[in-house]
C-alpha cells in the first residue's frame, strides 16, 4: 500500500450533486417553456417596459387629496390592527405556552394560531370584506388575524424560554397566578415582546397599503384603480409615498426598540 | 441577564422622558386613528348574519371545480413559486457577492448592492406583480418575475451574511497556492456557504408558495386567478374549494421543507 497508489483526487466528483444540478437545470428549461418565456416575448416586454417607464415619469403632482386620504387610512388601519392584534395575541400566546399551561389548553391556542397563520392577509381580507363590507373595517380585521398569528406564536416561544426560577420564587411567597405573571413572567419577556410588536407594526404598514386591492380600505384601492386606468404617473407617486411611509415606519420602530431596550 | 439588570437599575431621567413620550405619541396616534377611520356601524351589526350566510353559501363545497380549473391553476402556482425561487437565487447570487464585505472591497459597489436589496424588499410582491402585468401582460410570467424580484432582497441579504461568516483559512490557502478568483470562490467559499444557501432557498420557496397563491388577484397567474374568478362570480362553494386547496398546499409545502431540511442539512 504505497502512498502514491492510493492518492485520491483532491476534489472528487460528487455524482449525486451533479445529477441534482442537471435535474434543476432541466426543470428550469421545462418550466420556462411552459410559460412561453421566449426571446421575442422578452423583446416585446422590454419595449412595453420602456413605454411603461416613459409614462411613469415624471410622477404626477396633484391629486394630493386622494393620496392623503388613502395613505392616512392605511396608517390608521395599521395602527388600530396592531394595537388590537397585540392585545388579543397576549392572552392567546400565554395560553399557548407549554410551561405555564396544561396541555389541553395549549392545543386549543396552538390550533387558533396555526389557523391565523396559514392564510395570506389578502385572502383573510377577502373573507372579511364579505363579512363586514367594503372599507377600513375589513382591512383592520384581516390584519388583526395575521397579527395574532405572528405575535402569539413568538410570544408563546418567548415565554417557553424564560427561567422558571423566578416563577418558583414568586410562587413560593404565596402570590396569586396574576401576580406570578406580572412579577415573574412579564419582566422576562417584555423587551422581546416590544420587539415583536414593532416588527408587526412594520409588517401591518406594508400590508395595509395592499388590502385595498380586494376592498379592505386604504391606499391599495387607489393604487389598483390607477393601474387599471393606466395612470402610471400617479402609480409612481403612490409607490414613492408607500416606500417613504415604510421607511419612516422602520425608523420609528427602531426608535421604539431602542427606547425599551 | 439584561432582564434582571433592568429591574434593579432605575432609568435615567432621559430614558423615562423617552418612554413617556412614546406612551403619549402612541395613545394620541391611536385615538386619532379611531376617531377618523371610517367604520360604518350598520355593517358591523350585520356581520354575524353575513358570516353565517358566508358559510351557508360555501357549503357544500363544489368538488367538481377542482378538476375543471383549480388543478391546472394549482400546478401553475407551484411552477411560479419554484421557477421564481430559482430565478431569484440566480439573480441574488451576484448581488450577494457584491454586498459581502469580505469579497467586495469597493464601498461604492457594496452601496449599490445594498440599494438593490433594500428596494427589492420594500416593494410588496403584489406591487411587483402589478408592474410586471403592465409590462408582460397578465399571466404566469408576470407572477414568476414578481416572485423573483421580491425574493432577491431576502436571498441576497442572507447570502451576503453567510459569505461574511465564512472562515478565512481555506480562502487564504487557495490564494497562496495561486488559484484564480473563480477557483477560490468555488473551492473555498462555496463549500462553506452551501448549507446556508440551500437552507435559504428552501425557506424562501416555502414563503413563495404562500405569496404566489395570491398573485392571481392582480392577474399574475396561478391559483389566485381561480379564486378571483370564483369571487367575482360569487360562487362561494368554488371559493371554499380554492381556499381548501391553498390551505392544503401551504401545509404540504411546510412538511416537505421540514423533511428535506432534516434529511440534507
Amino acid at each position: 500500500m504505497s502512498a502514491a497508489a492510493t492518492r485520491r483526487a483532491p476534489f472528487p466528483a460528487n455524482w449525486p450533486a451533479r445529477l441534482a444540478w442537471a435535474g434543476l437545470a432541466a426543470y428550469t428549461v421545462y418550466a420556462a417553456s411552459l410559460f412561453e418565456l421566449t426571446w421575442t416575448r422578452f423583446l416585446v416586454g422590454i419595449d412595453n417596459g420602456a413605454r411603461f417607464f416613459d409614462r411613469m415619469f415624471p410622477p404626477l403632482m396633484g391629486k394630493w387629496d386622494l393620496l392623503w386620504r388613502g395613505m392616512s387610512e392605511s396608517v390608521e388601519i395599521a395602527l388600530i390592527a396592531t394595537f388590537l392584534g397585540v392585545l388579543i395575541a397576549m392572552p392567546v400566546g400565554l395560553l399557548a405556552a407549554r410551561n405555564l399551561m396544561p396541555a389541553w389548553v395549549t392545543w386549543g391556542a396552538r390550533g387558533l394560531i396555526a389557523m391565523c397563520r396559514s392564510f395570506h392577509p389578502m385572502i383573510v381580507a377577502i373573507l372579511f370584506v364579505k363579512a363586514v363590507g367594503f372599507g377600513a373595517l375589513a382591512g383592520i380585521m384581516a390584519l388583526i388575524v395575521s397579527s395574532i398569528g405572528f405575535i402569539a406564536k413568538l410570544f408563546a416561544e418567548a415565554i417557553e424560554e424564560i427561567s422558571l426560577k423566578q416563577v418558583e420564587a414568586v410562587r413560593a411567597t404565596g402570590a396569586s397566578f396574576a401576580n406570578v405573571l406580572l412579577m415573574a413572567v412579564v419582566p422576562q419577556v417584555l423587551a422581546r415582546f416590544i420587539g415583536f410588536a414593532t416588527y408587526q407594526l412594520d409588517s401591518n404598514l406594508r400590508n395595509s397599503t395592499m388590502v385595498g386591492i380586494v376592498g379592505g380600505g386604504g391606499i391599495g384601492a387607489t393604487l389598483f384603480t390607477a393601474f387599471q386606468r393606466f395612470d402610471y404617473d400617479f402609480v409612481l407617486t403612490i409607490l414613492i409615498t408607500i416606500i417613504a411611509l415604510i421607511m419612516i415606519g422602520e425608523v420609528v420602530s427602531g426608535w421604539v426598540r431602542r427606547t425599551f431596550q | 441577564m439584561t432582564a434582571a439588570a433592568r429591574v434593579w437599575h432605575r432609568f435615567t431621567p432621559q430614558q423615562r422622558l423617552m418612554r413617556y413620550a412614546f406612551y403619549l405619541i402612541a395613545v394620541a396616534a391611536l385615538v386619532q386613528s379611531v376617531r377618523t377611520v371610517e367604520i360604518i356601524p350598520e355593517f358591523l351589526e350585520d356581520a354575524p348574519a353575513q358570516i353565517v350566510d358566508l358559510f351557508a353559501r360555501m357549503w357544500p363545497v363544489d368538488w367538481s371545480y377542482y378538476p375543471k380549473t383549480v388543478h391546472a391553476a394549482l400546478i401553475e402556482t407551484l411552477h411560479i413559486a419554484t421557477l421564481g425561487t430559482i430565478l431569484a437565487l440566480g439573480l441574488a447570487f451576484p448581488v450577494g457577492l457584491m454586498a459581502a464585505t469580505n469579497i467586495t472591497r469597493w464601498p461604492a459597489v457594496r452601496l449599490f448592492a445594498k440599494f438593490i436589496l433594500v428596494s427589492s424588499r420594500s416593494v410588496n410582491s403584489l406591487v411587483w406583480a402589478l408592474l410586471f402585468v403592465a409590462i408582460f401582460g397578465p399571466g404566469a410570467l408576470a407572477g414568476t418575475l414578481a416572485i423573483a424580484f421580491r425574493s432577491i432582497g431576502f436571498v441576497g441579504k442572507l447570502l451576503a451574511e453567510a459569505l461574511e461568516e465564512a472562515n478565512r483559512g481555506p480562502v487564504e490557502a487557495l490564494v497562496a497556492s495561486g488559484a484564480p478568483a473563480p477557483t477560490v470562490f468555488l473551492k473555498a467559499y462555496w463549500p462553506q456557504v452551501q448549507p446556508s444557501f440551500w437552507s435559504i432557498a428552501l425557506f424562501r420557496w416555502d414563503i413563495n408558495i404562500r405569496e404566489s397563491a395570491v398573485l392571481g388577484l392582480v392577474g399574475a397567474g396561478g391559483i389566485g386567478m381561480a379564486l378571483d374568478d370564483a369571487l367575482s362570480l360569487l360562487y362561494w362553494d368554488q371559493v371554499a374549494l380554492t381556499l381548501l386547496t391553498i390551505f392544503s398546499v401551504v401545509i404540504a409545502a411546510e412538511i416537505v421543507v421540514t423533511y428535506i431540511r432534516s434529511r440534507i442539512l
